[in-house]
């Protein structure tokens, strides 16, 4: 399908898909095919408004963060570092709650360390997906974060894989950087908590998951990891029911091929 | 002061290096049919851990946040409807707000 019926068709209907269209194609232009290569368009509007919105959240979210990082005694600097530098929203949330407690450096460190740890697991479908090589690898895994691995694992086609990573992890980059900027300069003053902010990221986890739901192994590996998980609460420290909730992932992978077939085809 | 900044950037280094070794694995291990297998199911068991850990997790100890609950349930609504990821963003926030407003 060209460009003009895309726009023949969208115009009247969604005057801003044809925006996205065209700033999608422009972006491509400007990059050329090294890391986004051609996807279809109509994949390629959908994945930029789905990573659009998902840049939203993580600007309110940031915000979140921010405010949270500076009642707990960072300062500006340190609050952007973590976001620009560690990039792992789990992780930051750890460290500062542990430091806001008033818990050991080391507790913090080894919890932001232990959430961390699941994005080593997100290099697998990533790099299955992405083929990144060289000094690549360096730049894509600053990238490899929850929405970004769940949004390029979405994509039937791995170029559009590889758009929905970019796209992702970009747009999420930039939003959660300046929006702990901004939580972190207004601080103490916001009230993230009224503003209904802390449904905020299992709202997003929960959307970037329901696609996947659709195969019926996963669904099995959904149910599994939430009761590992429930069941492990009160006797792990953080981040460690989420690791094990990885182990029944693994668990799944290692069963017959035969088991995988006949659930995918139902 | 020296000692939070250490942290955060020790810690910081630390995550990005978990990233790197994920995309650092050998083809050879990534070719195997039963990590390809793996590969897809790992951000579901991770999504669905950090669903559970957010609704039910405070610091170890089971929790129950009822204008939470509120806001993600009709965000499950709205995804059982196929509405996209930012919709339900906004109607969880505003549902959570909201609930917390009344109770």
């Amino acid at each position: 399908m060209g460009l003009r019926t895309i726009l023949a068709i969208g115009l009247p209907a969604f005057p801003h898909n044809v925006l996205l269209v065209s700033t999608a194609t422009t972006s491509s232009s400007r990059t050329g095919t090294t890391a986004i290569g051609p996807a279809p368009f109509a994949a390629r509007a959908a994945i930029t408004r789905t990573a659009a919105g998902i840049g939203l959240y993580a600007g309110a979210f940031g915000i979140t963060f921010g405010a949270l990082a500076a009642r707990s005694g960072l300062s500006l600097t340190q609050a952007v570092a973590l976001s620009a530098v560690m990039y792992t929203g789990a992780s930051q949330f750890a460290l500062v709650g542990v430091l806001a407690a008033g818990g050991s450096h080391l507790a913090g460190l080894s919890a932001a360390l232990l959430l961390g740890l699941r994005n080593a697991f997100y290099g697998v479908p990533v790099t299955r997906i992405l083929r990144p090589r060289g000094w690549r690898r360096m730049w894509t895994a600053h990238f490899v974060v929850d929405e970004s691995t769940a949004m390029a694992v979405a994509q039937p086609a791995p170029r559009a894989g590889r758009y929905a990573f970019w796209a992702t992890g970009i747009t999420l980059y930039a939003l959660w950087t300046l929006g702990t900027v901004a939580g972190a300069l207004i601080g103490g003053g916001i009230d993230t908590s009224a503003l209904g902010l802390d449904a905020a990221a299992p709202a997003i986890f929960l959307a970037l998951l329901w696609p996947q739901l659709s195969r019926e192994r996963a669904r099995a590996v959904a149910l599994g990891a939430a009761v590992v998980v429930l069941g492990l609460i009160p006797f792990a420290p953080a981040g460690l029911p989420i690791i094990a909730a990885a182990a029944v992932a693994i668990l799944a992978g290692l069963l017959p091929a035969r088991w995988h077939h006949e659930t995918q085809c139902q | 002061m020296i000692t939070v900044w250490a942290t955060v950037l020790v810690a910081s280094l630390g995550c990005y290096g978990l990233k790197l070794a994920g995309v650092s694995l050998p083809q050879s291990v990534l070719n195997h049919p039963r990590v390809q297998r793996t590969a897809g199911l790992l951000p579901v068991a991770m999504l669905t851990a950090l669903v559970v850990t957010d609704l039910f997790d405070a610091n170890g100890r089971y929790t129950a946040d009822w204008p939470t609950l509120a806001g993600v349930g009709a965000g499950a609504v709205a995804l059982r409807f196929g509405r996209s990821p930012v919709v339900v963003f906004l109607l969880a926030i505003a549902t959570t707000a909201a609930a917390r407003l009344v109770s």
